[in-house]
């Protein structure tokens, strides 16, 4: 499969991810790394920067990046060094970010994407890893009229910078390799992958060239970009304007742009001349990090299952076809909302996830939100498939229910009584029901009879609408063939 | 006027007396802060009355136990932070800065009972060899006011030597506790880099900052490092090894003259030829000479050595010292403590209140290191000058592994001249910084080694030696101190 051209343009994109690590402390003190508390609660002489204070690394923050790193197939560096990243702002107390620069703890890793570039045709690619290394973040600056305030809660966080290859050639691949990103560093508890709130953060390296051009073209890096969708439009964005400005006869420059998601653009923050010289020299506060043979291994024997490992079990266990397993376990809360669900069932798996593949999440699509953000919870979607199975309404019926969940956060059965959405399965009811239509359309009736085999579905039609729609389809069915085969009258 | 050495009392001196009821520690503590409040030296920044009356009450009450240090008056550097006391660094940066922690080491020492007299003067941020760079001006050698203490803890030397306190703290990045010992006349040490926590130490170089004693003698030396050395889980340049008992080891040293003359004979001592080149003032030299002979005449084995890389020592240290000071000192931005200027009001930009308050509260000589350190660091630069550095830096470490394969110390001059005169080498950094030029190469290979006082050289003024021990020996070179002071009583440095 060629990759995706724009108009004699083929895209190059490299991401890198910050992922904030879900330690219970920062990363080189003992302040609380928590969000939402009140400002400059979690700090202490050593993330406020007071004169003679040291950092200490976190060893559980180590012990994260060693689960990420094994679970995207990183080489384990055993020795990393951490670094002294230098420039002034008012939310960086220290003046410099410890962070790993030329030794970081894992290199050369890999994932294997699946995507979408056409509608409809599933492709995979492997996307490589540069290189994932351990730093921690600055606090956050507010500006208002006049003045600005500097919250140091989250100065110190642990963070994790995930760098990729410039291996994407669509914002298709590059959204599909940051979903199963994030579900892998979910799925070993790394970080919980909450974007609003900033856990899981991605910048794209943009650059367009002629197709059939070997050498890269000049790249923009795109800053704030704080959701899937966001991704794909901002990267969108800037392919085309890169293209626009060649195109115009202009050249593309080497700078940072911030996107802005109101109005849909990209805009430039600074320039390559601009930019930073960090003077990044060995942190003289902190020895080497090593890590052994022995850690390593004892990391990888404590990690969770993978989401391959859980597809597989899913396909053993409630007999889903592949590419449902895959998707159902493409996040870890994805996969507890399916299995959840499923326990409520009444054993119909397969029923389940295709009301979660369909419905919810082309609810959530459309919504732009996640699982976890799913207004009713996964028991609700399992008790809606038991009343299906159960006869109690039809699967039209169902999606009437579903809307009403999803508006209401009521449990179906509940919406079900107060909607007297019950189905009709009494066969009396609807052999009465089927007399009465039968008896106000004898010439349907006799052209039926005559070898007009499609007004079956007349028939049916009619009598559900007798029923207000709330007949058991499948013993209508029956029941109008009968009447009609003259069987019964 | 120098105060009359021979009344000095030694730390252990006091604890014998304090233990006899003879006196209490409320009354040294009286005593000592009376005759800092009449100081005329500057070598107090503060006096921490209130704390030093508290902390010899719980001395006399015996809630601080028996150690060798309850009740005993300390001086402390101002760049070690003090809970609710100011700590300034000598910088205006900082005038108004009260700390929100305590240094390890004045944790430490709190708990051992020691009683903290005051807070002293500095170089400004540890960066000096005369003590002229103090925001607060400068510090007065005792004994002779026109002339230096040496520096950067000008302060705690002065402090020591003239009876304000009995011990001081303070901190040494390239000879900073060794050189002021030297012009003052008192012991110096800094300990090998890790063994004594540098949490609560303000920056100025990480890689080769040390906190150390200041002491009259020894023995007092070895009791206070005991009492501050050892792993710190706050600071991870600490190494968690065993303090050996360095109190009882020079103790008997001291006072077994059987066992002291079998030390001296079981002892190598090396003399590195680099330390006694070109520039050595011949009264320093000949006191150094003397030790020498009085060491070989006890029978310690004399070694010639060399240090070949030392020569490049001092521009190694002023690549690697400034550089780790840029970084160290862009947390003084006026954001979070400290004064802050904002020339236009209201309607100073960010970048206007950065320029300005570092610009008008940092001193020169800060000002010219962090320059200098920004510079070497810079894309482009980085190789040719901090990278390099390192480097040698190494070698120079190597030289001095390679001496301890065959010796247990190396002796030398503290610096190449008595105390000089105030003004006479402001004008000069290049010649200000030649004084740290045999103290240097120790930080950079990260050993311990000791000033000790050894006569007087021109003028009349003290000369001191130095002592070099190998990495983690604090104990042996203590006891050598602890021999040649033995050595010098007995008349042998006259």
């Amino acid at each position: 499969m060629p990759h995706p051209t724009y108009h004699g343009y083929e895209t190059v994109i490299g991401l890198e991810v910050h992922a904030q690590l879900a330690t219970d402390t920062k990363l080189f003190s003992a302040s609380p790394n928590h969000y939402g508390d009140g400002p400059n609660r979690n700090i202490n002489p050593v993330c406020t920067a007071q004169p003679g204070a040291l950092p200490v690394l976190n060893r559980k923050a180590v012990e994260f990046a060693i689960r990420a790193g094994l679970a995207t197939n990183c080489k384990l560096q055993k020795v990393s060094v951490f670094s002294r990243k230098n420039y002034f702002y008012p939310d960086l107390p220290k003046g410099y970010q410890i962070s790993q620069f030329d030794k970081p703890i894992c290199l050369a890793g890999w994932l294997d994407i699946e995507f979408e570039n056409e509608p409809g045709v599933r492709e995979t690619k492997r996307i490589n890893i540069t290189r994932i290394h351990m730093e921690e973040d600055a606090g956050k600056s507010q500006h208002l009229a006049g003045f600005s305030l500097v919250d140091l809660n989250r100065a110190g966080t642990p963070l994790i910078e995930i760098v990729s290859e410039p291996d994407f050639r669509s914002p298709a691949e590059a959204v599909a390799y940051l979903k199963m990103l994030r579900g892998i560093l979910q799925y070993t508890e790394v970080c919980d992958g909450n974007m609003q709130e900033g856990n899981f953060r991605c910048d794209a390296n943009v650059s367009v060239r002629r197709v059939g051009e070997t050498k890269l073209g000049t790249r923009a890096e795109l800053k704030n970009i704080n959701s899937f969708r966001f991704v794909e439009k901002a990267i969108e964005y800037e392919i085309q304007r890169q293209i626009n400005v060649i195109n115009s006869g202009g050249k593309v420059v080497q700078e940072t742009r911030l996107y802005d998601s109101a109005r849909n653009v990209t805009q430039s923050m600074r320039s390559k001349e601009e930019a930073h010289d960090y003077r990044y020299f060995p942190e003289p506060d902190l020895p080497p990090l090593v890590v052994s043979d022995e850690w390593i291994a004892r990391v990888k024997s404590e990690l969770p299952e993978l989401p391959d490992a859980k597809a597989q079990r899913f396909v053993a266990d409630f007999g889903l076809p592949e590419y449902d397993a895959k998707v159902i376990t493409s996040t870890k809360p994805l996969a507890a909302f399916y299995e959840k669900a499923n326990a409520k069932s009444g054993n119909e798996p397969k029923l389940v996830s295709n009301w979660l593949m369909t419905e919810v999440l082309r609810m959530l699509k459309e919504a732009d939100k996640e699982i976890e953000q799913c207004p009713f919870p996964a028991e609700h979607l399992g008790e809606l498939v038991a009343l299906i199975k159960k006869g109690d309404i039809s699967s039209k019926m169902a999606k009437t229910v579903f809307e009403e969940m999803w508006t209401s956060g009521q449990d179906p059965a509940t919406i079900v009584r107060e909607k007297g959405l019950v189905q009709v399965s009494d066969p009396a009811e609807l052999e009465a029901a089927i007399r009465k239509v039968l008896q106000s359309n004898p010439k349907q009736l006799a052209d039926f009879r005559g070898g007009k085999d499609k007004l079956f579905g007349f028939f049916v039609g009619q009598t559900m609408k007798e029923t207000q729609g709330k007949a058991n389809p499948a013993l209508l069915n029956e029941l109008v063939m009968a009447f009609l085969k003259g069987e019964k009258e | 006027m120098e105060y009359p050495r021979h009344l000095f009392k030694k730390g252990w001196e006091w604890r014998a007396l304090l233990r006899a009821k003879k006196i209490s520690a409320k009354e040294i503590s009286a005593e000592f802060l009376s005759r800092a409040r009449a100081d005329k030296t500057n070598a107090f920044l503060a006096l921490t009355e209130e704390q030093a009356t508290k902390a010899a009450a719980r001395a006399d009450s015996g809630e601080s136990g028996d150690g060798a240090l309850a009740g005993i008056p300390l001086g402390i550097k101002d760049n070690l932070v003090t809970l609710g006391v100011k700590t300034t660094c000598g910088s205006k940066i900082l005038s108004n800065y009260v700390p929100p922690y305590s240094a390890t080491v004045v944790e430490r020492l709190k708990k051992a009972g020691m009683v903290p007299i005051g807070k002293c003067n500095m170089d400004e941020f540890a960066m000096g060899s005369s003590n002229e760079n103090s925001a607060y001006g400068p510090v007065f050698l005792p004994q002779d006011h026109a002339r230096v203490p040496g520096g950067s803890s000008g302060g705690s030397a002065a402090a020591v030597a003239g009876n304000l306190s009995v011990m001081a703290l303070g901190s040494d990045t390239g000879g900073s506790v060794r050189q002021p010992a030297s012009f003052c006349g008192v012991v110096g040490m800094k300990p090998t880099y890790g063994r004594v926590s540098r949490y609560g130490l303000v920056a100025f170089a990480s890689s080769l900052d040390q906190v150390g004693p200041l002491t009259l003698d020894a023995q007092d030396c070895a009791d206070l490092l005991e009492n501050i050395a050892g792993f710190d889980p706050w600071d991870s340049t600490t190494q968690e090894r065993e303090v050996p008992r360095y109190g009882r080891a020079v103790g008997q040293v001291r006072t077994d003259a059987s066992h002291r003359a079998a030390f001296l004979k079981n002892l190598r001592v090396g003399v590195p030829k680099e330390f006694f080149a070109e520039g050595l003032d011949s009264t320093v030299r000949t006191q150094v000479e003397k030790a020498i002979d009085a060491l070989k005449l006890s029978g310690a084995k004399i070694v010639p050595v060399s240090l070949p890389h030392s020569k490049y020592a001092l521009a190694v240290y002023y690549v690697i010292a400034v550089s780790e000071a840029s970084a160290n000192l862009q947390r003084y931005d006026g954001v979070r403590f400290g004064p802050r200027v904002l020339p236009n009001g209201q309607n100073t930009t960010l970048e206007e209140m950065y320029e300005s308050t570092r610009g008008e509260l940092f001193g020169k000589e800060v000002k010219r290191r962090i320059l200098l350190g920004t510079f070497a660091l810079s894309s482009g630069y980085y190789d040719a000058y901090y990278k390099r550095a390192c480097q040698v830096r190494s070698l120079i470490a190597r030289d001095f592994n390679e001496c301890f394969a065959n010796v247990d110390v190396l002796i030398g001059p503290t610096t190449p001249t008595v105390s000089f005169e105030r003004g006479s080498k402001t004008s000069d950094p290049l010649s200000m910084y030649l004084s740290d030029i045999y103290t240097v190469p120790v930080n950079l290979a990260g050993v311990p080694a000791v000033s000790m006082p050894f006569g007087k050289g021109e003028k009349g003024l003290p000369v001191g030696i130095q002592l070099i021990g190998a990495p983690w020996q604090e104990q042996k070179l203590l006891e050598t101190v602890a021999a040649l002071e033995c050595l010098f009583d007995e008349g042998k440095g006259a």
